[in-house]
């Protein structure tokens, strides 16, 4: 007598988990975003990091850029589910240390301190192409451009230095020399 | 200048325009402008449902039986939201139905109105696309869109949510023709490549144990596709099973026929898919009652898989060949290029196949559908079998609900042509036999259809029957009554120690005087020997009717592959070992 409780089939074998880069090309009209944000919860699918904007303002098309992570089988469906979606044009994705593609964060960062501890913060961020936005004489708030994990460290750095809030975007792709997408 | 249109007039334009005769709905204030204007439309006939979901079966099996999509409308808010099931289920079996809505005025959108709800929000995870249209001047390139989004590709629904201040004002009416730039599904092109076809033809030439595993697919693609895949089966003479949606694409009675796959499917068609070293997979999508433990799922063959969604390929099962197309395109040039080349290849592969042919007949012996029949209490098996037998010359349309019923149906009703075999599979919707019963009737006038039901399925949906004498479709509502959720409690039984938690209904209608109250016929039949005469009266009546087939209440569906488990563990019977004698029993 079957020794399964459920009607339900029992899970197979699960492939190896990989973190990838997916960009759409979509009509920037209402609801597109829950679209897309709508398949990937419905279907199980993680979004680590999501970033949208309007790319082409006469043809009114967005380009997302969406960080997930799953097995090669759940990135193909990825893939597939959404080149159905009726808005979306065209879809590339990429591994995260593809050598032609190149990605980048942004963050601000505010941080409390005197011009000593800000000095030090500068210094720390230095590589990462900082801007200083706005200062005062309590407070800095800085803007850094860099690959996830680069702000993730920085983030952690900083906290010691009286960092009090960070705000980031999530990554966004390009592909190196004079290809585009295609 | 064009003649400006209201926004009500202008759905009837694309309607007329879109060559659609029926609409199923139900109205309502947010819709009321569109059903104002329905009376200056002839060529446009309303059928008036009970209940939205009623509406949308009735669409389904509209357009299920007819090839065209199925057109619903309905009001704002509960209206909307009583469609969903509809919606969805036609989103799981790929139908075509496009499912206009009533929403509140525009400038109320977002404040909690009367009967407001975000439909599009609701609706937008079971259908293909949908639209709020917020502007009258997009409305006609929005809804012919809509038609070509749910019947191109593959099928599916879509909703068009039109505000009521649209619906009253003025617009330009233009019909808009392919506005799509890109194939659905993702897919530019849909060419198909002679290198494929010579690798299908060379993979099926070095096979000596191939099978077809056929699916709904097949139906969808059209009538032709089922005349080209018998002809490929024919020309090959490889064995052939279907999925519970494909049944009718390949006559059921033929001798290559292996009877349905699947979770309830038979000992050969199992056993076969198990054991193949070529499995050609044509419009199905190893759906999980079909491949069960999925690393074991058949384990020694090489895949074809033609299916028309890229999403479908590789989801489930990894295949070795793929190949993204229409199944009758597909078809169509496989059995062109195969036959160029491979005269005689019937004769001359039969050596090769002759060792497969002989392991099919062994698990053929098995006889899986077999039961042990009573003469004092029907079997439920029984009088699928009986229904059979005294319907099948004459062109029948069977729809059922959703249970252990429809499993026997499956299994005992031989199906020989496409588009006469509408079950709810994908969702399993109980209460679906009966408005797309009604759907089929309408798009099939004159022809007999039956719903082969349980009692609590039907139930679900029983207020349809009026709308069945309203319009006078003598539709046959056929019940095997055994007053269980048969399947719960078969499933309780072998699964649950005989805990029969809520699935018994100690308190049923009579469903004869039920019947007479709809004003429609109702026949009850208790034994065996009334059966036959029963169903012969049932045929016969010109009208609506109920038929109340008490049936043995413990019968269990079988075989059956429990789940978790591969193709070739299945249960058989009641007790494996138990010897079933020939006596009382009946050969399928």
């Amino acid at each position: 007598m079957a020794k399964s409780k459920s009607a339900y089939s029992v899970p197979g074998k699960i492939g190896k988990i990989e973190r990838r880069i997916i960009v759409v090309w979509v009509d920037n009209e209402a609801g597109v975003l829950a679209r897309i944000a709508g398949l990937f919860s419905g279907r199980g699918y993680n979004i680590e990091s999501l970033a949208v904007a309007e790319v082409d303002k006469k043809k009114h098309i967005s380009r997302i850029t969406i960080v997930t992570e799953g097995t090669p089988q759940v990135i193909e469906q990825i893939n597939l589910q959404l080149k159905k979606l009726v808005p979306v044009h065209k879809v590339a994705d990429f591994k995260r240390g593809e050598k032609d593609i190149l990605f980048r964060e942004l963050a601000l960062f505010k941080i409390l301190g005197n011009s000593k501890k800000i000095e030090k913060v500068k210094k720390i961020c230095k590589k990462f192409n900082p801007v200083v936005l706005d200062k005062t004489s309590k407070s800095v708030v800085i803007q850094v451009t860099a690959l996830r994990a680069e702000i993730d460290k920085l983030a952690l750095d900083l906290k010691s230095l009286g960092l009090i809030s960070t705000s980031r975007t999530g990554a966004v792709a390009m592909t190196k020399g004079p290809k585009i997408f295609n | 200048m064009p003649k400006l249109l209201s926004g009500a007039e202008i759905v009837f334009k694309a309607l007329e325009d879109q060559k659609v005769e029926y609409i199923f709905g139900y109205p309502g204030g947010a819709v009321l402008p569109i059903y104002d204007e329905l009376k200056n439309h002839k060529s446009i006939k309303h059928i008036l449902a009970r209940h939205e979901q009623g509406a949308g079966h009735s669409a389904e099996g509209y357009a299920r039986s007819s090839g065209k999509p199925g057109v619903l409308l309905v009001t704002s808010g509960p209206g909307a939201t009583n469609a969903v099931t509809a919606l969805t289920d036609a989103y799981m079996d790929s139908v075509p139905l496009v499912c206009i809505s009533g929403q509140v005025p525009t400038h109320l959108i977002g404040t909690d109105a009367f009967q407001e709800c975000d439909t599009t929000g609701i609706t937008r995870p079971c259908t293909k696309h949908n639209w709020l249209v917020k502007d009258v001047n997009d409305l006609s390139r929005v809804l012919h869109l809509a038609f070509e989004v749910a019947t191109t590709g593959r099928p599916g629904p879509v909703l068009v949510d039109i505000p009521k201040d649209i619906q009253f004002k003025k617009g330009k009416y233009k019909f808009f023709k392919n506005t799509l730039k890109k194939k659905l599904n993702g897919k530019v092109s849909n060419k198909i490549h002679n290198s494929e076809l010579d690798k299908f033809i060379d993979l099926m030439k070095k096979s000596s144990k191939p099978i077809f595993y056929t699916g709904g697919g097949v139906i969808n693609s059209g009538p032709d596709a089922s005349k080209h895949l018998r002809e490929l089966v024919s020309l090959t003479g490889f064995p052939i099973t279907s999925t519970l949606q494909g049944l009718g694409a390949y006559p059921g009675d033929d001798p290559q026929f292996l009877g349905m796959l699947g979770m309830h499917g038979t000992y050969e068609a199992n056993n076969a898919m198990h054991d193949c070293d070529l499995m050609i997979n044509i419009g199905a999508r190893f759906d999980d009652r079909i491949t069960g433990k999925v690393d074991e799922f058949s384990p020694g063959s090489k895949k074809i898989h033609v299916d028309i969604d890229p999403s479908s390929i590789g989801k489930n099962i990894k295949v070795d060949l793929a190949i993204v197309s229409d199944v009758t395109e597909l078809l169509k040039s496989l059995n062109k290029r195969f036959k160029e080349k491979n005269k005689n290849f019937v004769s001359s592969n039969k050596q090769k196949t002759s060792k497969w042919w002989e392991q099919i007949g062994k698990w053929r012996e098995k006889k899986s559908l077999n039961f042990i029949n009573s003469n004092k209490v029907i079997k439920p098996q029984h009088a699928v079998q009986r229904l059979y037998e005294l319907t099948k010359d004459q062109d029948t349309f069977i729809t059922t609900e959703v249970g252990q019923h429809q499993m026997w149906a499956a299994q005992h009703y031989k199906f020989n042509k496409p588009n006469r075999w509408m079950t709810s599979g994908g969702l399993g919707t109980m209460g679906y036999g009966l408005p797309a019963a009604i759907g089929v009737q309408i798009a099939n006038p004159g022809k007999l259809v039956v719903d082969i039901a349980g009692e609590a399925s039907v139930l679900m949906t029983m207020q349809e029957m009026s709308t069945a004498v309203q319009y006078r479709l003598p539709i046959k509502i056929f019940i095997l009554n055994n007053e269980y959720m048969g399947m719960v409690r078969q499933w309780q039984e072998l699964l649950h120690e005989k805990n029969y938690s809520e699935s018994y209904t100690a308190a049923l209608p009579d469903f004869v005087k039920l019947a007479e109250s709809y004003g429609c016929v109702g026949i009850r039949a208790k034994t065996p020997e009334e059966l036959d005469g029963k169903i012969k009266e049932m045929i016969n009546i010109d009208k609506p009717v109920i038929f109340d087939c008490v049936v043995d209440k413990a019968e269990n569906c079988f075989p059956m592959i429990p789940s978790g488990k591969p193709h070739n563990q299945m249960i058989l019977g009641p007790e494996e070992e138990e010897q079933i004698s020939d006596e009382g029993k009946i050969l399928v």
